[in-house]
């Protein structure tokens, strides 16, 4: 499938902002299940756009923008062809040992409960694939999915115990309970397109990936019950949100107490192709 | 493992014979009329209180400022027993650098299985965003504080490593100054090593690490999480000893991968920030994203390699309580030497066999949590009630990788001025050792931490441990 | 120099004096308060003093009735008004310990022993008698003039001295300001009584808590006219709280900041402004333009050069 991705990123200040410097990790790489075809970022205020490599192999953006300014708006654009892999990744930058991907951070700590959840999802499982397929089952089964972006990034407990969540919560909950199950888990952004009626929407989305051996790394999204297929395009990679947002943002200046900041999601449309 | 719980105190050693180095303070006491000390404790506390050298303690709302219990009498070295020291705390530290040089690095220590992979990447300490990158000059831990503790005449190990931003230099320099303005004759009868050119070394140290595109003469900050932070008193020493500016995170601000400091004169660049604050707070775009003490951006000026950050972000991995245990290999795996400091014996309860030893003998051992520190978190055993045991029982069974245990060591004890005389209190050492791009130096002497309280073994001061001068004096003749 | 420090300096020197300021109108206010009705002793006395301090929302806020004892507590005591003597003795330690290294071991004691002391006269202040608040508003101007003596007798004379002496006249001219702001229809001329007049020892109540009675009699050598009351707090260079000194000293020190750092700004320029208009003022021409949009328009000057040494050089 071939998609085009816009999405635009703007802040709003209820007073001039002195300055502020933004972290993008917006640009896909090419893998097994997406090729890259064109891409761009664009800052709307004069300033210098630096990219590097960071550790887990994100193509990561950053600026500095001097003020004053009352908003700022990063456009990211691009088109990028998908293939449909059965959420097998393979063609990635992996420069670590599966052992960090064990590893707890305070968004993706377990508790008693998460874990037995985890345990008895997977019950019936002896292949680390169905296991994982199981949990993903049980994790859509008990969680309300809220696709409301302004709401705040809970730990997995707290959302877990909640039983709703965002896609990202529910990323964070699924990669608790596998590595619960000592199954390393990851953190991927990136976006998906949804058939919403009779229009095609690209949405920013978030999901996680789970290590098979024999397979490699193998995308779950339990929001949608499914592994990631061509409708799905995947972004930057991390330990949990923290580490593969799509943006991380400060400023300076902008009024005290009075922030006023949002993150817009405007989406373009997707095509298929035949 | 089989440890003397013969008591060696470091003046009357175990028989109650003064020891040489202990001999001309021994004397002086003797002459001495206990009103003569008591005035000079009370003098002590003034000269403190008015410096205003205080300690805030968390948790306790009366007493937010306290002052740091100092005990008048000095704690002595011999040049001999120093000499021994500072060889093995210089290993110890030039291990510890490549260590983490190799963890960011090429991990040959991993793959040589020396020390399990699974313990670096799982820990928290370990910062992926510092992998494949170089720091200036291949330093991470340009500032080390090593807890030693000594259990007989000859025997001192190593209780800890500090890695991160090791504190407690500000006392053992105040300690010194205060002791020379009361005790000028004890100083004229001891030939003390001097400690006082710390801040130069260290100065020196902070210099030689700057990034090489800074100019030669680097502008050095010092930042602090601000005012309220437990050590804030040794920041703003520190900062006025070096002469340079004490910095919170809001003074600073990067543009375009350049850290600068916001003056009265316009922005000011800055090469090197000695930084007493955790890796989590110091770039809220890159670690915890709430954190108000840091600098937006900060890392990617690591990055580029514009900015210094002394210690290391990361270095904690390398000071953790699970990889402690492992450091004395690293020192043969790097060195090729033999230590010369020991580790206390120490269980890794992530292993079978130990978890279950330890689980049998909680009540003769001490038991440490991994990532604790300020001797929170801790059990020990010989002093423990029935339910801080089963507590104990409890978290090792969930959590085992999040402990190690070590035998309860006879610690030494030196002996503290009290109202009515004497008194044997246990101590330990902390000597601070700067690492820099080719230098490394220990200054000589360090902090001794005292116990105040009779038996007690815990010295840190945010649970009421206090401090002593250290002394390093050249040996009697003959 | 930090922008912060210069920053904490400059309302450190602030914070003192108005500790001091209202540790003065307090005092005077009592005086005035404790005489006969007929003299111009009334409750709606306090009213005017929250108005001068800048904290009569503050109070109505809090909900008590207006009365002396309620006023004096707040303004002397109270934890929840920001401007309180006791916070402003509290700000000004946070500020002098956050600046420690820049601040002289004189001016740190004076500050921090205050501090202390103002602690322990809280733990007493269960038991506080009109004789105790006597002593604790006269332990408030020893404390400042301590500090201040302190600051002039040991600091340095470079960016750190004049940032904290353009704080404290800063907020010395807005005090004088405010006092004649809240007090300017007793200053009208056709208020003019001989001797006995009601309003006499009001106008004597402005001069004291500026200190200025006995200075009145040295410059003026005559009884008190309200005009000469304006005229010495507005226009007279030798009277240290008039206008016209305070801003004398805030174009000097901020030239001198401006020399060293080779820069004149907006804040200079703005000042200078001031100072002129001030120096080109007669009595006369001040009350024919009205004397209340004079001092209105003063306070809101004083308070754009806040701002702009602010953004000049404390980001």
């Amino acid at each position: 499938m071939r998609m085009r991705v816009k999405h635009e990123i703007s802040y709003r200040y209820s007073e001039p902002a002195k300055a502020a410097v933004q972290k993008l990790l917006v640009t896909p790489r090419n893998c097994n299940s997406q090729r890259v075809i064109a891409w761009r970022i664009e800052v709307d205020r004069d300033s210098r756009l630096r990219q590097v490599e960071d550790a887990l192999g994100n193509i990561m953006h950053s600026f500095t923008v001097d003020g004053p300014f009352e908003s700022l708006t990063t456009l990211v654009e691009g088109e990028v062809e998908t293939f449909d892999t059965a959420g097998v990744v393979s063609g990635t930058i992996e420069r670590f040992p599966l052992e960090l991907f064990l590893r707890e951070t305070p968004l993706t700590a377990s508790n008693e409960q998460i874990r037995d959840f985890a345990k008895s999802a997977c019950a019936g499982e002896a292949a680390t694939l169905d296991r994982l397929h199981a949990v993903m089952a049980a994790l859509h089964e008990r969680m309300q999915l809220n696709r409301d972006a302004t709401q705040e990034i809970e730990c997995a407990d707290v959302a877990f115990d909640k039983q709703a969540g965002h896609p990202l919560d529910l990323a964070h909950i699924y990669i608790a309970c596998a590595r619960a199950l000592d199954i390393p888990a990851r953190y991927i952004s990136g976006y998906v397109a949804r058939q919403d009626g009779s229009e095609a929407r690209v949405e920013a989305h978030a999901w996680a990936e789970a290590f098979v051996a024999g397979l490699g790394w193998v995308g779950f999204d339990s929001s949608r019950k499914m592994s990631p297929d061509d409708s799905y395009v995947r972004v930057a990679v991390g330990l949990d949100h923290l580490g593969a947002a799509p943006v991380r943002a400060a400023r300076t200046g902008g009024g005290d107490e009075s922030m006023d900041i949002q993150l817009h999601v405007a989406m373009a449309r997707a095509q298929s192709q035949n | 493992m089989e440890f003397s719980r013969v008591q060696f105190d470091e003046m009357k050693g175990t028989g109650g014979l003064t020891r040489p180095p202990y001999q001309k303070l021994s004397n002086w006491l003797a002459e001495t009329p206990q009103d003569f000390l008591s005035s000079r404790r009370a003098q002590a506390e003034l000269l403190f209180r008015r410096i205003g050298i205080t300690f805030a303690v968390y948790g306790s709302k009366e007493a937010t400022e306290r002052l740091i219990p100092f005990d008048l009498l000095p704690r002595i070295l011999s040049r001999t027993e120093w000499s021994v020291l500072e060889k093995g705390l210089v290993q110890r530290v030039r291990a510890l650098n490549l260590f983490l040089a190799d963890l960011y690095g090429p991990g040959e220590i991993l793959k040589a299985d020396v020390v399990p992979s699974e313990l670096v990447y799982r820990n928290p300490a370990y910062r992926p965003e510092m992998a494949g990158r170089r720091t200036p000059h291949d330093v991470y831990v340009q500032i080390a504080g090593i807890d030693i503790v000594r259990t007989d005449d000859e025997n001192f190990y190593v209780l800890e490593d500090n890695a991160r931003t090791p504190s407690g230099v500000s006392y053992m320099l105040e300690n010194r100054e205060v002791m020379m303005r009361l005790f000028p004759d004890l100083f004229a009868m001891h030939q003390v090593a001097p400690i006082e050119n710390y801040p130069d070394r260290l100065l020196a140290t902070l210099r030689s690490v700057a990034p090489r595109n800074a100019n030669h003469d680097p502008t050095i900050v010092l930042l602090t999480p601000g005012q309220y932070n437990s050590a804030f008193y040794e920041h703003s020493f520190l900062a006025d000893k070096l002469g340079v500016e004490l910095v919170e995170g809001r003074d600073l601000f990067v543009r375009d991968d350049v850290v600068y400091m916001r003056t009265t004169e316009g922005p000011r660049r800055v090469d090197v920030i000695y930084r007493r604050i955790d890796d989590d707070f110091l770039d809220p775009l890159v670690f915890r994203p709430d954190s108000a003490l840091g600098v937006a951006g900060l890392m990617g000026a690591y990055y580029a390699g514009n900015v210094t950050l002394a210690n290391a972000v990361g270095a904690g991995v390398a000071d953790d309580k699970a990889t402690y245990t492992y450091i004395p290999d690293a020192i043969r795996f790097y060195l090729g030497e033999e230590p010369i400091l020991k580790n206390v014996p120490t269980w890794r309860c992530r292993e079978k066999e130990a978890l279950s030893y330890v689980l049998g003998h909680l009540d003769e051992l001490v038991v440490k949590e991994v990532n604790g520190s300020g001797g929170y978190g801790m059990l020990v055993g010989p002093h423990a009630t029935r339910a801080q045991i089963e507590e104990f029982e409890k978290k090792l069974t969930e959590r085992p990788d999040n402990f190690i245990a070590q035998p309860t060591l006879a610690l030494s004890t030196c002996p503290i001025s009290v109202a009515q005389g004497l008194a044997p209190r246990h101590v330990d050492l902390r000597p601070f050792v700067l690492q820099g791009a080719k230098d490394i130096c220990v200054v000589p002497g360090g902090l001794t931490r005292v116990a105040m309280t009779e038996k007690s073994l815990v010295v840190n001061s945010s649970q009421g441990g206090g401090t002593k001068d250290t002394w390093v004096v050249d040996d009697a003749p003959g | 120099m930090l922008s912060r420090t210069a920053d904490n300096l400059y309302w450190l020197a602030r914070y003192m004096e108005r500790a001091d300021f209202l540790a003065r109108v307090i005092k005077a206010s009592r005086r005035l308060a404790s005489l006969p009705k007929a003299y111009g002793g009334a409750e709606s006395e306090w009213e005017g003093v929250l108005l001068s301090s800048g904290s009569v929302q503050a109070f109505h806020a809090a909900g008590r009735p207006l009365n002396e004892a309620n006023v004096i507590e707040f303004l002397a005591f109270s934890p929840e008004n920001p401007s309180s003597i006791r916070n402003c003795i509290g700000q000004a330690r946070a500020n002098a310990r956050a600046v420690r290294t820049a601040l002289t071991v004189e001016m740190w004691e004076a500050i921090n022993d205050g501090y202390l002391e103002m602690q322990a006269i809280e733990q007493a202040r269960a038991a506080r008698s009109g004789e105790d608040l006597t002593r604790f508003l006269d332990f408030v101007k020893r404390v400042s003039l301590t500090y201040d003596g302190g600051a002039n007798r040991t600091m340095l004379r470079n960016d750190a001295y004049w940032f904290s002496r353009v704080g404290l006249f800063i907020e010395r001219a807005d005090n004088t300001a405010r006092l004649l702001d809240v007090k300017y229809q007793l200053l009208l001329p056709e208020k003019e009584v001989i001797g006995g007049s009601l309003d006499y020892f009001q106008w004597a109540a402005i001069l004291r808590a500026v200190s200025a009675h006995t200075a009145y009699q040295w410059v003026y050598r005559e009884s008190l006219k309200p005009w000469l009351v304006a005229d010495l707090l507005i226009l007279r260079p030798e009277m240290p709280r008039s206008l016209i000194s305070c801003y004398e000293s805030v174009v000097r020190y901020l030239d001198r900041l401006a020399n060293t750092h080779g820069r004149q700004g907006p804040a200079q320029s703005h000042a200078r402004a001031v100072y002129g208009k001030l120096e080109n003022m007669s009595v006369e021409a001040l009350f024919q333009g009205g004397l209340h949009e004079f001092v209105g328009a003063f306070i809101s000057d004083n308070a754009r050069l806040g701002a702009l040494v602010s953004d000049q050089y404390l980001f």
